[in-house]
């Protein structure tokens, strides 16, 4: 069933917030999402959420750079039009291997860095003249917010656990 | 408190007296080396076919073409033989002095084997104290519950440094052949052996020079460890408003400043000196780097050692996962070091500098290359992942794979040099190595059972005990314990 209203509870301390997800957790209530203005450590763990792949995908696209960089330098310097350079021996690519190793290195990083940076953006939906999501202004300030959908009438009784918590304000929304 | 193991102490000395019994074996096998051998293993060499120290067969037609262009000055495609001529200082091609030149090489190699195996003793034991002292001056939060770890194996300086000293004096006294300048006639103008190149320099290696300096880089290097180890102790029940720990502070930053200087000249004295004509601007660094990695390998062995012990309350798979992260950032290092200098010469390709290489690549293919897949792919394929790095049997193997590969670094700065492509690792390199590592693990363990295992003075030693990288779970805690 899908909730058609949410929760905002505010908190002004990320100590306080942590706790408060742990005791939210606790309960077995889903929390829908948590904004904050900084990162606060430990807080992907408190939610139990999945680590991020992130680095897996950057070590492929780095094979992909050294791969492209390889086949690039076989086929410019050794294949289509092997020059003598100052002597340089170009009968072979292993033999002018390297003169190739800075490029090789470079474009590793290139592709590993880039596209990883681009997976990221698309992962997290960021881009260009995108609608800010941010349900308060003050959560890029001051202000913690945890997202609880409703669910079942148990407005009450979340309301009444997250002011234990410390909240220091806490609304029923319906969900933009 | 740390009670040296019996087991362990068995097994040190053990491996010490096989050690000394192997090292006695092979220096009375060279001693007895005469012409006559040397003359043998030219003529073995122009019979199997050289370029390959391990004789593969090769043509003999190939031999006397190579014979044919012996006088070519240049390079890559010649042979390992017409290296050895190029290499050596008296550069004549009569038989009776390339018999002379093979026989130095063969009586050089006890004397080599036991140099790579005490320079890398010795430069892993001096590293350490270098990355401890850094530790203290940077006031590093993390390393503090492995500090007296560190400083246990730096306990393996002194008697290694003695037996430097002894090989410093014996090479000056002429009881070797390692290190060319010194051979008689060098720097006379009227001697044959004359080497208007190597007199060039003669204003930095000169004999008298040369043993003041090594004396002066060791007495230096052990005065810190005798300084801060003590003053280490002191630190534990010092309780003075960590005045102690202030002065153990300055003598580290004054003891790095004067690490960096005579760790650059000792690395041109004891192993660029062993080819007086060749030269390398980044070969300080280059020292550096491989002596630092396998440095930080060894602390990480001891460190699994110890913990494994349960000798080191307060240690987590983060203080293993930091080190191995050096571990690993530093093979990386070393290897933009190695190739720098490599590439740098490949490309310019100019002559009194590839002779290095040369004589590198085609009497030692196989270990050359062979280290760079042990000190760089294989560390950045295993030590990459995060999680691996954080499992001590993972870190393990990929040290023991390190270690071989930077001695084997170390084997191939040396040997070339001095025994050319009459090199095998057999009898004098194997116990060489099992003096040194009995050597280390004695005086490690010896050291480590003398003082508490934990600096307990140490202002650091509360924030190092609870280290903690955010994305490694703890084998040894429960959920609760990280929030």
């Amino acid at each position: 069933m899908e909730a058609s209203k949410v929760i905002h509870a505010f908190y002004t301390d990320d100590e306080v917030l942590l706790d408060a997800v742990k005791a939210v957790k606790a309960e077995h209530h889903h929390i829908e999402e948590v904004f904050c203005p900084f990162p606060v450590h430990g807080l992907d763990k408190a939610m139990g959420l999945a680590p991020t792949r992130l680095a897996i995908t950057a070590f492929f696209y780095g094979l992909t750079g050294l791969a492209f960089s390889i086949w690039m330098t076989n086929y410019i310097m050794i294949e289509d039009w092997p020059q003598d350079i100052g002597g340089k021996p170009s009968f072979s690519w292993m033999e002018n291997m390297p003169a190739f190793v800075p490029i090789m290195f470079e474009l590793t990083v290139f592709f590993a860095a880039h596209l990883m940076v681009i997976t990221f953006y698309m992962r997290s939906r960021i881009w260009p003249f995108k609608d800010a999501e941010n349900p308060d202004p003050r959560t890029t300030d001051d202000h913690f917010l945890m997202e609880i959908p409703v669910h079942n009438n148990n407005e009450e009784a979340l309301t009444s656990l997250l002011a234990r918590t410390g909240a220091v304000e806490i609304n029923v929304v319906d969900k933009h | 408190m740390y009670q040296f193991s019996g087991k362990l102490k068995t097994f040190s000395l053990a491996l010490i007296i096989f050690g000394v019994i192997g090292i006695a074996f092979s220096f009375y096998n060279g001693s007895q080396k005469t012409l006559e051998d040397a003359k043998h293993v030219i003529e073995a060499s122009s019979s199997e076919g050289h370029g390959s120290s391990h004789g593969e067969a090769e043509k003999a037609a190939h031999v006397t073409e190579v014979k044919k262009v012996d006088n070519i000055v240049s390079g890559v495609h010649d042979s390992g033989k017409n290296v050895d001529k190029t290499m050596s200082g008296h550069g004549a091609h009569d038989d009776d002095s390339h018999a002379e030149h093979v026989l130095h090489q063969l009586q050089n190699r006890p004397w080599s084997a036991f140099y790579v195996a005490l320079f890398f003793s010795l430069g892993i034991t001096l590293l350490v104290l270098a990355f401890y002292a850094i530790q203290r001056v940077a006031q590093v939060g993390w390393s503090v519950v492995i500090l007296r770890v560190m400083e246990a194996i730096t306990g393996n300086l002194l008697p290694v440094s003695i037996l430097m000293v002894l090989v410093v004096i014996a090479s000056v006294m002429h009881l070797n052949h390692l290190f060319p300048w010194m051979a008689e006639g060098t720097f006379d103008t009227t001697s044959e052996n004359y080497d208007p190149i190597v007199d060039g320099k003669s204003w930095w290696i000169n004999s008298t020079r040369f043993v003041i300096r090594s004396i002066v880089y060791l007495l230096i290097w052990n005065a810190y460890r005798f300084f801060i180890r003590k003053g280490s102790i002191k630190e534990d029940t010092a309780n003075d408003g960590n005045k102690t720990y202030k002065k153990n502070y300055n003598a580290s930053v004054i003891f790095l400043f004067l690490f960096m200087i005579t760790e650059t000249t000792m690395s041109w004295d004891w192993i660029m000196g062993l080819d007086p004509h060749w030269f390398s601007t980044l070969f300080g660094w280059y020292v550096l780097s491989t002596l630092l990695v396998s440095a930080l390998t060894v602390i990480a062995f001891f460190t699994i050692y110890f913990r494994s012990k349960d000798l080191l309350p307060g240690i987590n798979d983060s203080h293993i996962h930091d080190l191995a992260k050096f571990m690993f950032g530093f093979s990386i290092f070393w290897t933009y070091l190695w190739f720098s200098q490599f590439m740098l010469i490949w490309y310019a390709d100019i002559p009194e500098e590839t002779t290095y290489f040369v004589a590198r690549f085609t009497e030692y293919k196989l270990p050359f290359l062979g280290m760079v897949v042990m000190n760089f792919v294989f560390p950045i394929l295993l030590l990459l992942n995060s999680d691996y790095k954080s499992k001590p049997w993972f870190v393990f193997i990929g040290g023991v794979v390190i270690l071989a590969g930077h001695y084997m670094d170390v084997f191939i700065m040396i040997m070339p040099s001095t025994v050319g492509a009459n090199w095998y690792f057999g009898i004098p390199e194997i116990s060489s190595l099992c003096f040194f590592i009995g050597l280390m693990i004695y005086t490690t363990l010896r050291s480590f059972s003398k003082a508490n295992t934990i600096p307990k003075g140490n202002p650091f030693l509360k924030e190092s005990e609870h280290f903690h990288y955010y994305n490694i779970e703890h084998s040894d805690e429960g959920s609760t314990d990280h929030h």
